[in-house]
């Protein structure tokens, strides 16, 4: 039997190995790689080797550099914010309001722009919001302003395009979690004489915390990472982490300070992880 | 809460989600250089460009192939990872799937960066093959998860009992748990496809001359607006709908039944 085990094993084995070889070599050592390079210094063009907590000392005392920290965690946690409080009363009207034929075409019109390709739906805001974009012109037709108004290039438009990403992503998790909460609750609230407000507070909203947690945690990721939508809707005047971590790769191929804001970057959503860990059910997404 | 109120806040919330598709398939008609108002369309000519561009519709095949290839990398090599986890008990099982699962966690930026890094270092200059790389990176715990996940004790009863009767594993594999999990396999592919096909930052940092279709759009947006981003972008808009619908009728009705 021993042996049988042993060859069992041994095929097994051989099943798992190119996958995690691959996340290996691909992943895990070019992260040791980013590790060391955040390490290392540059001096003039060239990357000096070392073990020097410079660049991130630098970082946290350039103020420049750390803006793009704070920044990214404003906009982060203002687009989180909105965004649960846009998509929780929808996902709540397609699960409880919506007739059970219908929600499904509900929720695939909800999620309907997510299959545009990402870079095209912020250039997509960009028409909506520009100088002569369709919002300034119906305004200025209408007669309600003057002078268009200045709404691109902003960190107004950043947040408009990441809650419209957001909403329906978090309309998604959230109608999950709805929909699978029994309506026994909500009666027995009812009959032990829960108005529907205190029914909600106290007895769906808990229930669905853990579904919001999670949609939160990954709206956190998925926004404080981006560069695109800031990039394009943001235009240049509050850059955000992953635009300064673009422009030091660009403009001098500085790519031990890359790399170190890059972990601190990894450091802040590992923070948010914990912060949250307890609500989180990431497994059950 | 009151019908009135209901029916204008979905009203309300279903218009700002579409407003920006809307404009975009809209002005992609447009008669004059910019897609801004007034509509003076409809016209057909900025479609016409978008097929008339030779780099354009070449990033349109780069896209499909590094899409294609590196899902089916990652499909292949997240199944087997899958099947090895679940039907074998093996020594650090828990730490195997961790790492398989890692990737998953570290956003796009990071994972580009780390590969360009290493790239550079052994002289892989920047292609179609370092962004499929990269693309296997992202997906593969994608698959994996997804299809450990579908594993359950019916294939392994049937795999048992083709085994008993003298197969080989491969033929197992392809055989009998492959067919049965035919659809959460499709799943996990068209899945992977999307994701790549839509990805940016790792082929923006790992493409040079021969690009994907998003880093071409991205040079595009580079000279300003104009109804023919507004053209390629519906394009991209409706082959996605389209294929998601396919997607829908194909795997996820059938596995209903």
């Amino acid at each position: 039997m021993a042996s049988v085990d042993q060859s069992e094993r041994n095929r097994a084995l051989g099943f798992v190995t190119p996958a995690l070889l691959w996340v290996l070599v691909f992943f895990i050592i070019p992260f040791g790689v980013m590790i060391a390079m955040s390490l290392s210094r540059l001096e003039g063009r060239a990357i000096v080797p070392g073990l020097s907590g410079e660049n991130y000392t630098r970082f946290f005392t350039e103020p420049s550099l750390l803006k793009g920290l704070t920044n990214s965690l404003e906009i982060t946690a203002i687009v989180t914010v909105i965004s649960i409080l846009l998509a929780y009363p929808l996902a709540w009207i397609i699960a409880m309001r919506v007739p059970a034929r219908y929600q499904r075409l509900a929720l695939m019109l909800a999620v309907l722009p997510f299959w545009t390709s990402y870079v095209v739906r912020s250039y997509s805001w960009l028409l909506v919001l520009g100088q002569n974009g369709v919002v300034n012109k119906t305004l200025m037709g209408l007669g309600m302003i003057a002078e268009p108004l200045e709404i691109a290039s902003t960190r107004g438009a950043t947040v408009i395009g990441f809650v419209h990403f957001f909403v329906m992503l978090l309309t998604l998790t959230i109608y999950a979690n709805l929909i699978q909460l029994s309506p026994n609750y909500a009666r027995a609230a009812a009959d032990l004489g829960a108005s529907a407000f205190a029914t909600f507070r106290h007895v769906i909203l808990p229930l669905t915390l853990p579904g919001v947690m999670t949609g939160a945690f990954l709206t956190f990721v998925l926004c404080i990472g981006d560069y695109i939508t800031p990039q394009i809707l943001g235009g240049n005047n509050e850059l955000t982490l992953p635009q300064l971590i673009m422009l030091q790769l660009g403009r001098r191929g500085d790519f031990p300070m890359a790399s170190a804001m890059s972990i601190i970057l990894m450091g802040v959503v590992t923070l948010a992880y914990f912060a949250c860990a307890r609500w989180l059910k990431l497994d059950r997404v | 809460m009151g019908r009135v109120l209901i029916w204008g806040y979905m009203t309300v919330l279903y218009g700002f989600i579409f407003l920006p598709v809307a404009v975009l398939v809209l002005f992609s008609f447009q008669d004059s250089r910019l897609p801004v108002p007034p509509f003076n369309g409809p016209s057909l000519k900025w479609y016409g460009q978008v097929l008339g561009d030779s780099d354009l519709m070449a990033a349109l095949g780069n896209s499909f192939l590094v899409a294609l290839v590196s899902s089916a990398v990652a499909l292949l090599l997240g199944f087997l990872a899958a099947h090895a986890l679940a039907r074998y008990r093996l020594p650090g099982s828990v730490l195997m799937r961790g790492v398989l699962i890692a990737p998953m966690t570290v956003s796009y930026l990071i994972i580009a960066l780390g590969l360009l890094t290493v790239f550079n270092k052994i002289g892989l200059p920047p292609s179609l093959l370092a962004t499929g790389i990269g693309h296997v990176v992202i997906n593969l715990p994608l698959c994996f998860a997804i299809l450990y996940a579908a594993m359950g004790d019916q294939q392994k009863n049937a795999e048992r009992a083709a085994r008993d009767l003298g197969a080989s594993e491969v033929r197992v594999l392809w055989l009998v748990s492959a067919p049965m999990l035919m659809a959460p396999l499709l799943a996990a592919f068209f899945l992977s496809v999307t994701f790549s096909w839509d990805e940016f930052i790792i082929a923006f940092l790992l493409t040079r001359f021969e690009v994907t279709l998003p880093v071409e759009i991205w040079s595009m947006l580079r000279s300003g607006l104009s109804p023919k981003t507004n053209a390629i972008g519906s394009l991209v808009f409706l082959v996605s709908v389209a294929l998601l619908i396919v997607l829908d009728l194909v795997v996820f009705r059938k596995s209903r039944r």
